[in-house]
């Protein structure tokens, strides 16, 4: 009896200490280690590589808060999720932040109890289909099955696009990426459609990658972003910031190499800590950016290392370019 | 009355825990409800039910009712419902069969025949369910072929990797006929029963009746359906473009997720049926064949209704089993209960503690309703006034 009231006592008091929740921050900062969500494996997203280590474009902004928060980029906690898990694990608590291919729209972004700290990558719903299909143009898929993975908003763009086209078809649907690649793979369905970012990605992992194409036509605009709880200012402002961060660093030509050279530039200087009190003002080290900067890279390195021209991955930068490059990335001046 | 002789009252005692337990259950529920709620307000998520009204905006890929993605999410919910309550029905049909010719075959004198069957259940039993769907969903995927060159049954069936399309029966007005041909048959066919019974009792007369039973039961709603020129024609599944259209179509997952539900299922069915027959005294089939029964009659009426006596429990479990595992299907993407609602509605409107609860509702009501039935046989097969 002594035990079971113990016990009972135990479980009372934890369930009553899930009302008490310190702001994000404090919390990283308690645990020394940042709780990220990514993918369960995307190539030049989130994957795990060769020396079993995290790498991708998403898994280099979770090193990036690390490295603004903690001073560390390696001090991060990477937790695979299902595109169904990934917002359930956020509002519980589970992660920090999703960064993990996320699509910003307005019910998730107003509904959910979730913030969109920014835009990461510009993207679009495209389609894959195998080379033997002959088909050349998305027009021509009346009637074709396709895979999806369940759970995203490619599911609706998909009925929004075949409704308005006039077509029938059929979904043939999974749960993971891998198994979505591995129906394609075995003619489950015709075509695979989802990001376009991702469907490069997916063909590099093909067995054949020559035996597929990826077909011109964008249906959606499918702008990803890091993802925060609501309610937390301090914490969607840091993870905001910091994607500021990686991009004004581009646009200043601060690199992880040139980080440490003096700048006569005022604004590299007020990035990097070295004047003003920028890193003040979000609660964080003055050096936050310069961290960042240095642990991971800017913008354009990421890009590059990982899902750039020389990847197998083989992304232009296109709409992801800085806006004086002819692209829409644009960061807010860091004054 | 002294305090101390009132709490070692055994009495009070036992109900005095009571209270404490039941106390205690009722706090931690209210904290938990409670604590749910101040944290959906803080997290400023959208509750209510709302949702099920909303569009859903997404395609299913099996559905037995009218869905489009105009549907709302309640049509997605009711679709889901059906797909899993087919599912299950279906599997419970082929796993019953199975597990009943498996479980009598084990006891075979043939060698062959009861080592065969005992291989088989060795081997399904003991392989974890989900391992099974995936192995039969990949194999499928692998071995048949793309719909360009289908495997064709007399150019009206065909299987592919896109599932196994039939022809699909269109009724005519005029077969509400042959369907009360049927009924009347049926009716008919009671009579006979009841007649042939009757004579038996009255004379001691035992007459073959299965002619008389096939003729009623078939020949009259044949020979209305003759009669009013076949008012049945078939939509047959045909290659256009990508696909095939037109006809019935089972998905790959569908028949993957039947077929492992049905054969994993019928191993402890089996095993059910086996353990009722053993339980039977030898002396009763003895006595049996002493009579001057067949083998065949011995079991059919001596042995099998005793022995499902002991096995129709067990067989419940089972069957409840089998419903629950079929939520697995959301492994293989088979659009069930739980992969159309607490998967991808559950991920367009984000309610996880709305949809979760409705899900869990929807599984203990399913298994509420089977259970209550089987209890009703269980209740009508036992044997008056023993174990009562």
């Amino acid at each position: 009896m002594n035990q079971f009231l113990k016990f009972s006592m135990v479980s009372l008091l934890s369930i009553s200490g899930l009302n008490v929740q310190a702001d994000t921050l404090t919390n990283v900062q308690a645990k020394g280690l940042l709780s990220c969500g990514v993918t369960t494996g995307l190539a030049g997203f989130s994957t795990v590589n060769k020396h079993n280590k995290w790498v991708g474009l998403d898994v280099d902004f979770c090193r990036s808060v690390a490295a603004a928060t903690l001073g560390d980029s390696e001090k991060v906690k990477f937790i695979p999720l299902t595109s169904k898990e990934r917002f359930t694990a956020l509002q519980s608590g589970e992660i920090d932040i999703l960064s993990r291919v996320t699509t910003w729209t307005l019910t998730r972004d107003a509904s959910l109890g979730l913030n969109f700290a920014g835009v990461m990558y510009y993207d679009g719903q495209g389609f894959m289909v195998k080379k033997s299909l002959g088909v050349k143009d998305a027009d021509e898929l009346d009637g074709a099955t396709f895979c999806v993975n369940k759970g995203t908003t490619t599911e609706l763009n998909l009925a929004d696009y075949a409704k308005k086209q006039g077509f029938r078809y059929k979904t043939a649907s999974a749960d993971t990426i891998e198994q979505t690649k591995s129906n394609f793979e075995m003619s489950r369905c015709d075509a695979l459609t989802t990001d376009q970012s991702q469907l490069y990605a997916l063909k590099t992992s093909l067995k054949d990658p020559s035996s597929a194409i990826v077909l011109p036509n964008v249906i959606s605009k499918e702008p990803l972003g890091p993802v925060v709880r609501q309610g937390d200012d301090k914490w969607f402002n840091i993870v905001r910031w910091t994607l500021n961060a990686m991009i004004t660093a581009e646009e200043l030509g601060v690199t992880s190499a040139t980080v440490d050279n003096p700048s006569r530039n005022a604004e590299v200087n007020r990035l990097l800590g070295n004047s003003g009190t920028m890193g003040e003002y979000l609660g964080l080290d003055k050096k936050w950016a310069y961290n960042i900067i240095k642990q991971v890279g800017n913008y354009s390195e990421s890009f590059e290392r990982n899902i750039g021209v020389d990847t197998p991955i083989n992304i232009t930068r296109g709409l992801n370019a800085l806006w004086k490059d002819g692209g829409i990335l644009y960061s807010p001046p860091f004054r | 009355m002294n305090i101390l002789s009132f709490l070692n009252n055994s009495k009070t005692r036992f109900f005095l825990f009571q209270i404490i337990a039941v106390s205690i259950v009722a706090f931690i529920a209210y904290h938990a409800v409670s604590n749910l709620n101040y944290n959906i307000d803080r997290l400023g998520i959208h509750s209510g039910l709302g949702f099920l009204d909303l569009r859903a905006g997404f395609d299913i890929a099996e559905h037995f009712i009218a869905y489009t993605p105009d549907s709302s999410n309640l049509d997605a919910f009711y679709v889901g419902l059906i797909n899993t309550i087919v599912v299950s029905i279906i599997s419970i049909i082929f796993a019953s069969v199975l597990g009943v010719i498996i479980g009598i075959a084990r006891l075979s004198n043939n060698y062959l025949i009861s080592k065969l069957a005992e291989i088989y259940v060795e081997i399904f039993r003991n392989i974890p369910i989900l391992l099974q769907i995936l192995f039969w969903y990949n194999l499928m995927l692998i071995s048949l072929p793309s719909p360009r060159d289908s495997f064709e049954f007399f150019n009206i069936a065909f299987l592919n990797l896109r599932g196994i399309f039939l022809p699909k029966p269109i009724f005519e007005s005029g077969f509400i006929w042959v369907m009360l041909a049927f009924f009347m048959g049926v009716f008919i066919s009671f009579f006979i029963k009841w007649f042939f019974n009757k004579k038996h009792d009255l004379t001691g007369v035992k007459q073959r009746t299965w002619g008389y039973h096939l003729l009623s039961l078939l020949g009259l709603p044949l020979g209305v359906y003759l009669m009013l020129g076949s008012p049945v024609y078939f939509d047959y599944p045909g290659l256009q473009g990508f696909n095939f259209r037109g006809g019935f179509t089972f998905s790959p997952e569908f028949l993957a997720l039947a077929f492992a539900l049905s054969i994993y299922t019928a191993t402890y069915i089996s095993e059910a049926i086996r353990a009722g027959i053993e339980s039977v005294d030898k002396g009763q089939k003895e006595a049996a064949l002493a009579i001057g029964l067949t083998q065949t009659q011995a079991l059919k009426f001596v042995l099998l209704p005793q022995a499902f006596r002991v096995a129709i429990p067990p067989i419940i479990n089972q069957y409840l089993g089998l419903t629950k595992n079929s939520s697995l299907a959301a492994a293989i993407g088979y659009a069930d209960f739980v992969d159309v609602f607490s998967g991808t509605v559950l991920n367009q409107v984000g309610q996880a503690v709305e949809i979760i609860l409705i899900t869990m509702a929807v599984y203990l009501t399913l298994s509420l309703i089977i259970s209550l039935g089987l209890n009703l046989v269980n209740h009508k097969m036992r044997i008056n006034g023993l174990n009562e």
